[in-house]
């Protein structure tokens, strides 16, 4: 299976990788911040995808992992001078190892109840943070500010926070496209139609879904490390918004859930319309009304979502559109 | 360490009996369709607007209020599962929760816009009943009556009554039911329409005690979350029993340690349980 001949490899990437590059050569704040949120969304929504799209089990909780690595990394960064890399390795890697804690126990569960455990998870984990007192209880954690110093200043560490998440979302995209095309994502794409089949056939499903969930977990909380690195400080209500994991479920859907590209197109348009109705003067105060439709809408009609639609139309672009 | 506990266990107990009602709601809906409702914790919410709305513009008594409410929330229901469970309701798991959540979104911000986030109470004061060493505020004592007359209500409904007895039919096998004539779509419509029920009551009686915003449905659709799966997910019965266990646990634990822990130790149960037992502590139905 050689990923580099294939013209829906390479799509996803070059989009990120020319749009980041663009980004890095006009040097202006408000492109990077538009950017960097926007990438932060494909970031998350892909990851998500490895385990919503490929298996069919339906995470509440993936932000748990944004911010319980998001809350690790930082901690390391912070209090103990780490660098940026080692720290969001360590956020990331916190992530992954919970995911494949908490996989090998709740994935023995299917489809609703596993999703009932992650709201849970999600819940417990925020109670848990804001009562724990190394990670500043209910008032979070502060960056000092000479930690910027290392990377020259305040501003120049932005740009570095900005071209490492640029770099996470391209591996993000490509791992995305390998674990699809691999022998395990196929074995993951059977779980999906149906779970005792596979098993028959001998995919062994309890173990190929948390290690599905476990690489989906692992980006999470190197994204959440860079994004609270950026934002200069952490507390719970912000790094846990169950509304968090709702919005990228709605990207996934949008763009087509088990498909490489289709995250990558749902986060974009997603947060283009959000952005849209909340400073429309008509739908201000009714955007997430409106958001919620567009979700009711596609689940009721378009369930394959844009990019899976269009597969499903033009069977030519399939190569194209992964 | 007694006189503390005592008064703060009856306490929560009583307010387990309005969990109870609630979860019931989550519980019907889960057995009847296998859906998971979403949307349960805005229908909490929009339950206590009502018996608001009826209280303050309309002079109704919010006890007398909880049957218009009750009537409110079964048509609500109808309507929720027309317009977006019906056609999901074959459908893998993931649709149908996402269409609650929809609904769940809808709702939430056609409220924000309407009523804001503000903090509303009902101001409807029963003063309190002295019971040896024990005050119980009158309006929690006639909630939990309340809660109890409405888990006898919808008792006697599923057990006596040919919808009821239909309900159970098609919760136990919707091809067979279809088989002998029961119309099953409209019987779903039904049980639906009955969960939101159950949800919006609970809400009005919630309103009675706590001030609440259009954002309070939340902590309760958590809780019953946690309570089905303690009573076993699709027992409506057992949903009662497991309100009672977590209003229990809720006034226990700020005895022994500070109250911010009670969530922790509330979701670390709910993941225990759906570990060690996913058919819930006193098995589904």
């Amino acid at each position: 299976m050689q990923a580099w001949r294939q013209p829906g490899f390479w799509l996803p990437l070059m989009i990120v990788f020319l749009w980041g590059l663009a980004v890095l050569l006009i040097r202006q704040d408000t492109a990077r911040e538009t950017a960097f949120t926007l990438l932060m969304c494909v970031g998350l929504a892909s990851s998500l995808n490895i385990l919503l799209g490929y298996t069919g089990y339906v995470s509440f909780g993936h932000i748990v992992f944004f911010g319980l690595g998001g809350y690790t990394g930082f901690y390391f960064l912070s209090q103990h001078n780490w660098s940026l890399l080692a720290s969001s390795l360590a956020g990331g890697g916190l992530s992954a190892g919970l995911a494949g804690l908490v996989g090998l126990a709740v994935l023995r569960l299917r489809g609703a109840y596993f999703a009932l455990a992650t709201i849970g998870i999600n819940e417990a984990a925020r109670a848990f943070v804001s009562n724990f007192e190394p990670f500043g209880g209910a008032t979070g954690l502060f960056i000092n500010f000479s930690a910027y110093e290392q990377y020259g200043g305040a501003g120049p560490a932005l740009w570095t926070a900005f071209t490492f998440l640029w770099l996470i979302t391209l591996i993000v995209l490509a791992t995305s496209f390998l674990v699809k095309h691999s022998r395990f994502g196929l074995g993951l794409l059977a779980i999906r139609e149906d779970e005792d089949a596979a098993m028959v056939m001998g995919v062994k499903a309890p173990q190929a879904k948390t290690i599905a969930y476990v690489i989906s977990a692992f980006f999470p909380g190197m994204i959440g490390t860079l994004y609270f690195f950026k934002n200069g400080n952490v507390e719970p209500s912000d790094a846990f918004q169950l509304h968090m994991s709702i919005e990228s479920l709605v990207m996934v859907m949008l763009g087509g859930q088990g498909t490489v590209l289709g995250p990558m197109v749902g986060a974009i348009t997603y947060q283009g319309l959000r952005g849209y109705l909340l400073t429309s003067p008509i739908f201000k105060s009714l955007h997430l009304a409106v958001a919620g439709l567009i979700l009711l809408l596609i689940v009721l009609f378009v369930p394959a979502g844009a990019v899976g639609w269009v597969r499903g139309r033009f069977p030519r672009w399939r190569r194209v559109l992964e | 360490m007694l006189a503390q506990l005592l008064p703060s266990l009856t306490d929560g107990l009583l307010l387990g009996f309005v969990y109870g009602v609630a979860a019931m709601g989550l519980s019907l809906i889960w057995g009847v369709m296998t859906v998971i409702n979403l949307s349960h914790g805005p229908v909490i919410a929009l339950g206590m607007f009502a018996t608001y709305l009826l209280f303050t513009h309309l002079g109704l008594n919010p006890y007398l209020g909880l049957v218009a409410v009750a009537g409110l929330g079964l048509l609500l229901g109808l309507v929720i599962y027309g317009a977006a469970v019906h056609r999901v309701i074959n459908a893998p798991h993931l649709s149908s929760l996402l269409a609650t959540f929809a609904v769940n979104m809808i709702i939430i911000g056609v409220g924000t816009a309407v009523f804001t986030t503000s903090p509303h109470n009902i101001d409807f004061p029963l003063g309190s009943l002295d019971l040896g060493p024990l005050t119980l505020p009158a309006t929690r004592l006639v909630a939990a009556l309340g809660a109890v007359a409405f888990t006898a209500g919808l008792y006697l409904f599923l057990y006596f009554t040919r919808p009821g007895k239909a309900i159970r039919a098609v919760a136990n096998n919707r091809q067979a039911a279809e088989l002998m004539g029961i119309p099953s779509a409209w019987i779903l419509g039904l049980s639906f329409g009955l969960g939101t029920m159950l949800a919006a009551v609970s809400g009005g009686l919630i309103a009675t005690f706590f001030p609440f915003t259009i954002l309070s449905g939340g902590p309760y659709e958590l809780k019953s979350f946690v309570i089905c799966v303690l009573g076993g997910l699709g027992n409506p019965l057992g949903a009662l029993l497991g309100g009672l266990l977590l209003g229990g646990l809720e006034g226990l634990i700020p005895t022994f340690m500070p109250v911010s822990w009670v969530p922790v130790v509330e979701f670390g149960l709910f993941v225990l349980v759906l570990l060690v037992r996913p058919r819930g502590l006193l098995g589904a139905k």
